[in-house]
């Protein structure tokens, strides 16, 4: 069997992409495909413990998780299309009304 | 009956609340006039009963304490405690001064009923003047110096109400006065210059606490019987408070107030500045008279500023051309008279001035009062003349008053002024050069009242009957209101006296017991035999006669002569007409580098620049470390979580590592 680490290396790997994706990137969308990375590599550690453990609540968790992602991206991506109609971009870097 | 004492103090309090919360309401000047004048009154009523009742018993019993209220109530520990009450303390002084101030007081309300009619303020001069009275009953009557300081100082604060009575007014001054042109000027240079004297009081008395344990006069004066003479403690006590005394009654160095304090309307010139205030340092020098008893050397320093005072006052008032400045620089020579007395001993006959002097100066004052009046606001007697045949009544009352000045007998000026002369010469603590002093002012008092009486009333009419004018033709007499105090008080110049007559003085036995202590104290000899006195009287007479004649023969005979001897003394003239330079020598010492430092470290260094600068600073500060720290809110959300995953990395380094 492949040993425990080599899962939770991937899935810390994975992470810290979409973290790193999620800061760094312009474009909005691109930020949302991070944020699934993010919760993707959550879902492969629970998964592993579960496998690893014997325990199913890890798969149970992981069924949420997937659920969540699916209604977060949806409201995500209307809200960039809601952005898209007002300033005609999807760059973040040119929304900040907010900004001092 | 004396029980009823606290009653005099509160009826001008009460005066006082009644015209000023209500008088501006109703403007019934006849109500308002009753009202201050009943407040005056009605104590001058209980203050005679009780002095009849006093008069009646025996002369030990003729004290009373009365204790309302306590005050302050502190206890500092158990060996003293510093408990001040409110009480009054009846005895011949304290009732005599009482007498006088609610006497006099009354009839100058009265009077004032008729002068101030018409006046926009007339309500809340009447509430002032019973301010003034309540104020003053409370310094004669108090039984310790803390609350006859209290009095001390409300007579202070309502003579600068008073002066500023009319506070939009501008005023003239006569000669080159710096800074005076409001008579709010000429009320705060009095307010500030009897603070400067107010000072010396006060450690006057912190000295007294500390000598002795309490600031109660009975305390005070019987633990000092038993103290032995001339301790350096005595000589500060009594220096101190005489300080106090020089900035309250215009003595040298802190005369300067008094004729600028001609500002104010003519009755508080006669109330305040003539008759009551400025005899408070007088009356609190003889109070204290066993304090100054033991110190020789203050009272040999009291003598010699009252003859000093006496006679550059009256050298100064020789020239002067405004009537009501004539008078104040008389009242300053008379109390120069009055501390004279005090400081050779004769504790009786300045306070027997004091009375006199209430009686003819207050005359005089209301009787220029009702020129000023006649003559629609003119002062300058060089614009006067010839009155006599316009205000008879006025003219003849006046006349009396300078003639009991001058010291004619046998009017009042001459029994008092004559007791001073003859002490002066004869005590222990006088001296003949006190006497000459005296004597030679005695002459110009009588000269310059006398200029004062032919320029204005008798000789040539100088004054304009400008026509055109909404005022009438010519002067006319004063009402009824303003003529029957001047011969009331006319009246008692003439029979004032009598209560002094020497070897006979009634006044003198009336006010022993008071003054014991303090004359057992200076150990005076009785100078027996009356070829003394009858030669001084005679001489004082003469002299005063002399000044008359001279002042008859300038003013009255030959007008030009007067402008003769302005021109050939010029220098001489120009001196005294600026009144010695004086006001100039303290504005250039004095005011001008207080103002200066003021300005440059009070104003521009430390309020500007420390205080502004503090606050203004810190100001700055917070702006410019926010300017920094708004980069933060870029608006870009992304930046947002970048914060986020530091502050995660944090959270989960510490929990790695701890």
């Amino acid at each position: 069997m492949i040993p425990l680490q080599y899962y939770l290396v991937l899935s810390a790997t994975m992470f810290l992409i979409g973290a790193a994706g999620v800061v760094a990137r312009r474009n909005a969308i691109i930020v949302f495909l991070s944020i699934e990375l993010m919760l993707n590599s959550v879902n492969l550690t629970l998964v592993a413990f579960s496998s690893f453990l014997g325990d199913v609540t890890g798969q149970m968790l992981a069924f949420f998780v997937m659920t969540v992602a699916a209604a977060e991206a949806a409201i995500g991506l209307a809200i960039v299309i809601a952005l898209f109609r007002r300033k005609q971009t999807v760059n973040l870097d040119e929304i900040n009304i907010l900004k001092w | 009956m004396m029980q009823l004492a606290p009653y005099i103090v509160l009826f001008p309090l009460l005066g006082f609340l009644v015209n000023g919360l209500f008088g501006w309401k109703h403007r019934n000047e006849k109500l308002i006039g009753i009202i201050g004048s009943g407040a005056v009154g009605i104590p001058f009523l209980i203050a005679c009963t009780i002095f009849f009742q006093m008069l009646g018993r025996d002369e030990s019993a003729r004290k009373l304490i009365i204790n309302l209220f306590t005050w302050i109530a502190t206890s500092t520990g158990s060996t003293s405690s510093f408990s001040v009450p409110i009480a009054f303390q009846i005895d011949q002084l304290s009732i005599l001064m009482t007498l006088i101030v609610t006497g006099v007081g009354f009839l100058i309300h009265v009077y004032s009923i008729g002068y101030m009619h018409g006046d926009e303020g007339f309500w809340r001069f009447f509430a002032y003047l019973n301010l003034f009275i309540f104020a003053m009953l409370n310094l004669v009557l108090a039984d310790n110096f803390l609350l006859m300081f209290l009095g001390w100082e409300g007579v202070g604060l309502c003579s600068y109400l008073l002066i500023g009575f009319w506070y939009d007014r501008k005023f003239d001054v006569g000669g080159y006065t710096p800074g005076t042109t409001y008579t709010g000027d000429a009320a705060k240079k009095a307010f500030i210059v009897n603070r400067i004297g107010d000072f010396g009081f006060i450690l006057g008395a912190l000295l007294i606490f500390k000598q002795f344990g309490s600031l109660n006069f009975d305390t005070v004066f019987s633990g000092a019987s038993l103290l032995s003479s001339d301790s350096s403690t005595m000589i500060w006590i009594s220096l101190l408070l005489f300080v106090g005394a020089t900035g309250k009654s215009a003595q040298i160095p802190l005369f300067v107030w008094l004729p600028d304090a001609m500002a104010g309307p003519t009755p508080v010139s006669a109330l305040i500045h003539a008759a009551t205030m400025v005899t408070a340092g007088v009356y609190m020098v003889a109070r204290c008279s066993v304090l100054y008893a033991l110190a020789p050397t203050t009272m040999m320093v009291v003598a010699t500023i009252g003859a000093l005072t006496a006679i550059v006052a009256a050298t100064i008032g020789l020239v002067q051309n405004d009537i009501k400045k004539v008078l104040a620089y008389s009242t300053v020579s008379q109390l120069g008279y009055m501390f004279l007395a005090l400081g050779v001993g004769a504790f009786t006959a300045g306070i027997f001035h004091v009375m006199t002097h209430a009686f003819f100066k207050a005359l005089l004052f209301l009787g220029s009062g009702a020129v000023i009046h006649a003559m629609h606001d003119e002062q300058n007697i060089q614009k006067m003349g010839g009155l006599n045949k316009y205000m008879p009544i006025t003219s003849k009352t006046f006349l009396i008053g300078a003639v009991a000045i001058a010291g004619i007998p046998p009017f009042a000026g001459f029994f008092s002024k004559d007791e001073i002369l003859f002490k002066a010469f004869t005590s222990e603590h006088g001296s003949m050069v006190f006497w000459l002093v005296g004597i030679f002012g005695a002459a110009m008092t009588a000269f310059y009242m006398f200029r004062l009486v032919f320029l204005t009333f008798f000789g040539n009419e100088r004054f304009s009957t400008k026509s055109g004018d909404h005022h009438h033709a010519s002067p006319h007499e004063a009402p009824k209101t303003m003529t029957v105090p001047l011969m009331i008080l006319a009246g008692l110049s003439v029979v004032g006296g009598f209560v002094g007559i020497p070897h006979l003085s009634a006044i003198e036995h009336w006010l022993d017991p008071v003054f014991s202590s303090a004359t057992i104290k200076l150990m005076e000899a009785e100078p027996d035999g009356w070829m003394l006195e009858a030669a001084l009287t005679i001489i004082s007479v003469a002299i005063a006669g002399a000044g008359i004649y001279l002042a008859k023969k300038i003013y009255l005979d030959d007008p030009r002569a007067a402008d003769a001897n302005a021109t050939h003394f010029a220098k001489m003239y120009r001196l005294l007409l600026n009144k010695y330079f004086v006001d100039e020598a303290y504005d250039s010492m004095v005011v001008a580098p207080i103002v200066k430092t003021s300005e440059l470290f009070l104003w521009k260094g430390f309020d500007n620049g420390v205080i502004d600068g503090a606050v203004n600073g810190l100001g700055r500060v917070i702006a410019f470390c926010s300017q920094w720290l708004r980069r933060i809110q870029t608006g870009v959300a992304q930046s947002y979580a970048l914060v986020f995953v530091g502050g995660i990395l944090f959270i989960l380094s510490f929990l790695i590592f701890s």
